[in-house]
């Protein structure tokens, strides 16, 4: 499938699903549609009928609050049934708000917790170093999550270990929870940052298939230094009434505001 | 009781290359000669026992057998979400090491006092919690702790029995070893305090008074038999931890013998009573300040007889 039909399908199925499990978060999903399409459209090296094949890629998705997102992107490759995507935050499922392992193939971490992610990331790719093995772990964190001490920790770790293996996607959209990033914990200079914390870094448009491509797949080729891509990003992206709006961190697309929202994107 | 938990986890190590050990920047002069002996199983992950834990985790869901540690309650409390969320939940085989358990660190202050790690590391599902009274039990138990499902916690502590395990006995995780025989009363002890329970059950017997002693290092999966016989067949039940009564020992045993409807004689919870120590002293010393020697157990069991 083109990468582009796929983010659409992401995104139209995260808006399904967080309608019908009136749940939140709708806005960080639709964040990282593209970055999502382009990994499982593209990049990872994952089979969905061999989920635990010891040289797939590895990807963890620290921000567990877009789960839709990741469940979306596995169903349409096949881990699982697209049907099972409408059982999203239903009582009984396993498909859960955040991001779960339990029963659902093809996801390495649950997640939830900000701040977790990064660490076993790491400990995964060092272990691939220490066992010689090829593939990769990527791990998709959220802007605000770098609030968390826990992962200045780990990025202190990754450089110290020179864990190139390991590539850090940061979905960059710069609204956390209740406000901007800004005037809440502000990141900046943010690429800078993670620099002199010993990663290769590399700024992109996170909505660029082409941008997304080239940086996750080529490079930067900088040995010895885990890599980080800061993915410039809108948060409800996709959406005109949703983009850069932090209400819909929580608010669930209902009536007509689910209906003009599936129109959007149906019409791109 | 270190050197007891660094022979097992050398032994591991030698026979599985897939036994990792990860330390918090804690061991200066202990694990030298097993970083240069095992230099693939050995890591500092520095001061960042969150990282170490989530580290462990990953190394752990690639098949690796590991072992985080520090000293006190840094690889418990401070990292304690990560335990519950990454390990826990993830089924990996990652095992907490505190050297320090209770008081051990006495005079350094409260930050350094583990002082409810069992309490609240036996309440985290998919833990074993382990806190050896001796050598013996320690070395054992860091072989067994691995074998167990999910994650374990192993507490070392400074104090112990030094009592030698009997011909042929075998250590069992979740198994208690009696100690001493009696049936006018029961000591129930976990850790190295346990040696303030021998010393007290040894002292009665002087005067006629004979105490059992049962060395608990298992508190989950609780040995509910040992205890329930205990109940049953002695003038009652002593808890002996060195560790907040509130969750630890004294809970377990008290759920056990409610949910049994065993009710002992006499119930004596011997613990930290939910408070930390501002008293500056070594081990012992904060041990008699708090209530938890050798004359209060004699005391207690005496005041009851």
């Amino acid at each position: 499938m083109a990468m582009k039909e796929l983010a659409k399908r992401i995104r139209l199925h995260a808006l399904r699903m967080t309608h019908l499990g009136k749940s939140s978060h709708i806005g960080s999903v639709l964040s990282i549609a593209d970055i999502l399409a382009v990994l499982y459209g593209k990049v990872l090296e994952v089979s969905p009928d061999e989920p635990r094949l010891p040289t797939r890629d590895r990807f963890i998705l620290s921000k567990g609050h877009s789960g839709a997102g990741v469940y979306a992107a596995l169903a349409e490759t096949g881990f699982f049934p697209v049907k099972d995507l409408d059982k999203h935050y239903q009582d009984g499922s396993q498909l859960s708000g955040h991001v779960s392992h339990k029963g659902i193939p093809g996801v390495e971490l649950s997640t939830g917790s900000l701040g977790h992610g990064l660490s076993v990331a790491a400990g995964m790719a060092l272990s691939a170093k220490l066992d010689e093995k090829n593939h990769k772990v990527y791990v998709l964190m959220s802007d605000g999550e770098w609030d968390e001490g826990s992962n200045w920790e780990a990025a202190l770790f990754a450089a110290q270990f020179k864990l190139d293996n390991l590539v850090v996607i940061i979905d960059y959209n710069k609204l956390q929870s209740i406000k901007s990033i800004e005037n809440t914990i502000g990141l900046e200079p943010f690429a800078l940052k993670l620099k002199s914390f010993g990663a290769d870094v590399m700024e992109i448009d996170g909505h660029s298939h082409q941008d997304l491509e080239d940086a996750l797949l080529k490079g930067p080729v900088n040995n010895n230094k885990p890599i980080c891509i800061i993915a410039h990003t809108t948060k409800g992206k996709g959406v005109s009434f949703m983009e850069n709006n932090v209400l819909w961190h929580y608010r669930s697309p209902q009536g007509e505001e689910y209906k003009n929202a599936v129109k959007e994107i149906e019409n791109q | 009781m270190r050197d007891a938990f660094l022979k097992g986890l050398t032994e591991l190590a030698e026979s599985d290359p897939s036994v990792v050990l990860i330390t918090a920047d804690l061991g200066f002069g202990v694990f030298e000669d097993f970083e240069r002996r095992f230099p693939k199983q050995y890591l500092n992950v520095g001061v960042a026992e969150q990282n170490m834990t989530g580290v462990a985790t990953g190394m752990a869901l690639e098949g690796r057998v590991v072992f985080t540690y520090s000293i006190g309650n840094f690889p418990t409390l401070r990292c304690l979400e990560q335990i519950r969320n990454d390990a826990c939940y993830h089924d990996v085989n990652v095992n907490v090491v505190a050297c320090g358990g209770g008081f051990s660190y006495g005079a350094l202050g409260m930050s350094h006092h583990a002082t409810e790690d069992l309490s609240i590391m036996r309440s985290l599902p998919n833990v074993t919690v382990v806190a050896p009274s001796d050598s013996w039990e320690m070395y054992n138990a860091t072989k067994a702790i691995t074998l167990q499902r999910g994650v374990g916690y192993l507490r070392i502590d400074k104090a112990e029995t030094g009592i030698l395990p009997q011909e042929n006995e075998k250590f069992t995780v979740g198994k208690a070893r009696l100690l001493r025989g009696g049936s006018d009363f029961t000591i129930v002890g976990v850790g190295g305090i346990v040696v303030e329970g021998i010393a007290a059950a040894d002292e009665l017997a002087k005067e006629g008074i004979n105490v059992r002693v049962i060395s608990m290092h298992t508190i989950k999966p609780l040995d509910k038999k040992m205890i329930l016989s205990a109940a049953r067949e002695t003038g009652g039940v002593l808890s002996l931890e060195e560790n907040n009564v509130i969750g630890g020992l004294a809970g377990a045993i008290a759920e056990v013998c409610l949910e049994n409807g065993v009710q002992p004689k006499k119930f004596i919870p011997m613990g930290i009573q939910d408070t930390y120590s501002a008293i500056v002293g070594s081990q012992q010393f904060l041990r008699s300040q708090y209530g938890l020697n050798k004359e209060k157990i004699i005391q207690n069991i005496k005041a009851i007889l």
